[in-house]
């Protein structure tokens, strides 16, 4: 790395601007009146700019204070709490996880989490692929059907993973199985989205060469549109799958298997040190699946790069 | 129209239709493997997950028959009748509801404000083109990827024991998880900066301070709103789940009913909370697309 600029409050150079303003300033600040009259667009949408600036800055604020009297936020209550988190975190080392069979146990739930994460991902994305092409408007023109698939995933999609997995808890039963159900539900309406959206922006003249040798609809969507949003949607499941593997550590929290049922029992019986450890398990696997992911997609998309 | 095509002589077109053959025959032995190592890791991820595909299958009557029975009234005088037959009676909690609703997006607003100011901060310390030195640079990049990898409903599990029960632990939890994500993204647009302002401001005496506010803010402002904007949204659906654990909004009162079956309350609470997601959506998006508007006629 080279020419990384540096700024340093050099004493010189800050008291030679000073000095300058110093003898200049007055006389700018004298001549305003004659400069706003001679410039009115500069000092007018400056001014303007500023008002709005100041009323957006108070508006927000103001919404936040209202956030905090109603949501009951009061000093004591902070400072009570700060001084029983950094007791907690005291608490919190040397992370261990206590026993050899209990890191065992941590382990199983580990990998239970990866699966979930896996398997839920790769159902979406099978789910979604035959309705992304459905919700696109150049595959099915029919206007108020598009209409309708896309209200329908939006729906999906407005529902967290977690209340989804409450809901498959109640179907399934308790399990590891509830949160491969929940991340499919839930991914499937972002993915129907993502993939529709990748389908209508193909390049058309694949799929206009494909219709003047005379292929049928199937071999259009097979040869003109297949080739083109293949290695986008391996991306998009491949980046999914990462940030899935942080919402399966959560899952287990409601009771749908993986590593969150241990870090939620370890929370909740105090046991801070097998909470420190496993954080720390999670943030090495979360760290191991984005390395991994990252390279496949980067084989993927420069595979892509290479064919055209 | 006659067309003249002068097949080439075999000896000439062998060695390419072999070519073309081996081509192909790799490329599907490459497809082959892929799909192999997928089945694989999926029989692998099954066992783990005690996936069973026959108790899937005999419960997936049950997966319909719940959003049915989600559409009808469980108990009262009306039981058994479709929900929308009497709105007034579906939606008695409305109130109650609504309160818990504007808490929950409070919560998200808060959060999200509270974070974007923290990785506003942060991000001119972790972005390569301004950090002053390396270690406060390496230490800033990694206090926002522990942030954001750590998932907020953890964090705000530990804050519930630490500040009680209630909406502070989740504005707090949904603060730091937004900061950590929303600092890596605002660090990626500070290094996207032109740095020619930078050298001019430093040129003409600035400190660091006003180089920021005077040649790096006016580049990347319009770019955080975006993002934040767009982290709002996310927020809103967290904010749902935080009663989940105990940190405030509709999420307690939503997992309470799912957890004993009241179908129309939980109805009733998913249908406000969707609708209230949707609107939260279209707004932002609106308010992004005049942003980004206003930033193109410039």
């Amino acid at each position: 790395m080279t020419a990384t600029p540096t700024f340093s409050d050099d004493a010189g150079v800050m008291s030679d601007t000073r000095r300058i303003r110093a003898a200049l300033g007055p006389a700018a600040l004298a001549n305003r009146r004659a400069l706003e009259k001679k410039y009115p667009d500069i000092f007018e949408g400056s001014r303007r700019n500023r008002v709005l600036t100041v009323a957006i800055v108070v508006t927000l604020t103001a919404l936040l204070l209202y956030a905090f009297v109603r949501l009951e936020f009061s000093l004591a209550k902070i400072g009570g709490g700060i001084g029983q988190l950094i007791h907690f975190v005291t608490l919190m080392f040397p992370p261990s996880p206590g026993t050899w069979p209990r890191f065992h146990l941590f382990l199983d739930g580990l990998g239970e989490t990866l699966a979930i994460a896996f398997l839920g991902t790769l159902a979406a994305a099978i789910l979604a692929f035959p309705i992304g092409f459905l919700a696109a408007k150049n595959v099915v023109p029919a206007r108020l059907f598009q209409l309708g698939t896309r209200r329908f995933l939006d729906t999906v999609r407005g529902v967290d993973t977690l209340i989804w997995a409450l809901i498959w808890i109640n179907v399934v039963g308790l399990g590891p199985f509830a949160g491969v159900l929940a991340i499919m539900t839930s991914d499937f309406g972002a993915f129907g989205k993502l993939f529709s959206e990748a389908i209508e922006a193909v390049d058309r003249k694949p799929i206009e060469g494909v219709t003047a040798s005379g292929g049928s609809n199937l071999a259009r969507i097979r040869f003109g549109i297949l080739p083109q949003i293949l290695p986008v949607i391996a991306g998009q499941v491949l980046y999914y799958f990462e940030s899935n593997t942080r919402s399966a550590t959560i899952i287990g929290i409601v009771g749908a298997g993986g590593i969150g049922l241990h870090l939620s029992e370890a929370i909740r019986t105090l046991e801070w040190q097998q909470v420190s450890f496993l954080v720390l398990m999670i943030l090495v696997a979360v760290a191991i699946i984005d390395q991994i992911s990252a390279r496949v997609r980067f084989a993927i998309i420069g595979e892509r790069r290479l064919e055209t | 129209m006659s067309s003249t095509v002068t097949p080439l002589p075999s000896e000439r077109l062998a060695p390419l239709t072999r070519a073309y053959a081996e081509a192909a025959s790799s490329r599907r032995r490459r497809t082959m493997v892929g799909a192999a190592v997928v089945a694989v890791a999926v029989l692998v991820a099954a066992l783990q997950a005690d996936v069973e595909p026959l108790k899937f299958w005999n419960n997936l009557g049950a997966f319909g028959g719940y959003f049915v029975r989600l559409a009808h009234f469980d108990s009262g005088d009306y039981l058994g009748r479709v929900v929308l037959s009497h709105p007034g009676e579906w939606m008695w909690g409305l109130a109650r509801w609504t309160r818990l609703l504007v808490d929950t997006l409070l919560i998200a607003y808060a959060g999200t404000l509270l974070g974007a100011l923290g990785g506003f901060v942060v991000s001119f310390y972790a972005a390569r083109n301004l950090a002053r030195t390396g270690w406060l640079r390496w230490s800033a990049v990694r206090f926002l990827e522990f942030c954001r990898t750590v998932p907020e409903l953890v964090f705000a599990l530990i804050f519930v024991f630490a500040f009680g029960l209630g909406a502070l632990p989740g504005v707090l939890a949904l603060a730091i998880h937004t900061m950590g994500a929303l600092g890596k993204l605002f660090t990626e647009v500070v290094e996207n900066a032109d740095m020619r302002p930078v050298e001019g401001v430093t040129a003409s005496g600035g400190s660091w301070t006003q180089t920021i506010r005077f040649a790096v803010l006016p580049q990347v402002l319009s770019n955080f709103v975006s993002y934040t904007l767009l982290r709002f949204e996310i927020n809103v659906r967290g904010a749902s789940v935080m009663g989940f654990v105990g940190a405030g909004g509709i999420g307690v009162d939503l997992m309470e009913a799912i957890r004993k079956f009241y179908y129309a309350d939980v109805s009733a609470m998913l249908v406000l909370l969707i609708a209230t997601v949707m609107v939260i959506d279209y707004g932002t998006e609106a308010l992004r697309h005049r942003l980004i508007g206003r930033e193109a006629a410039r």
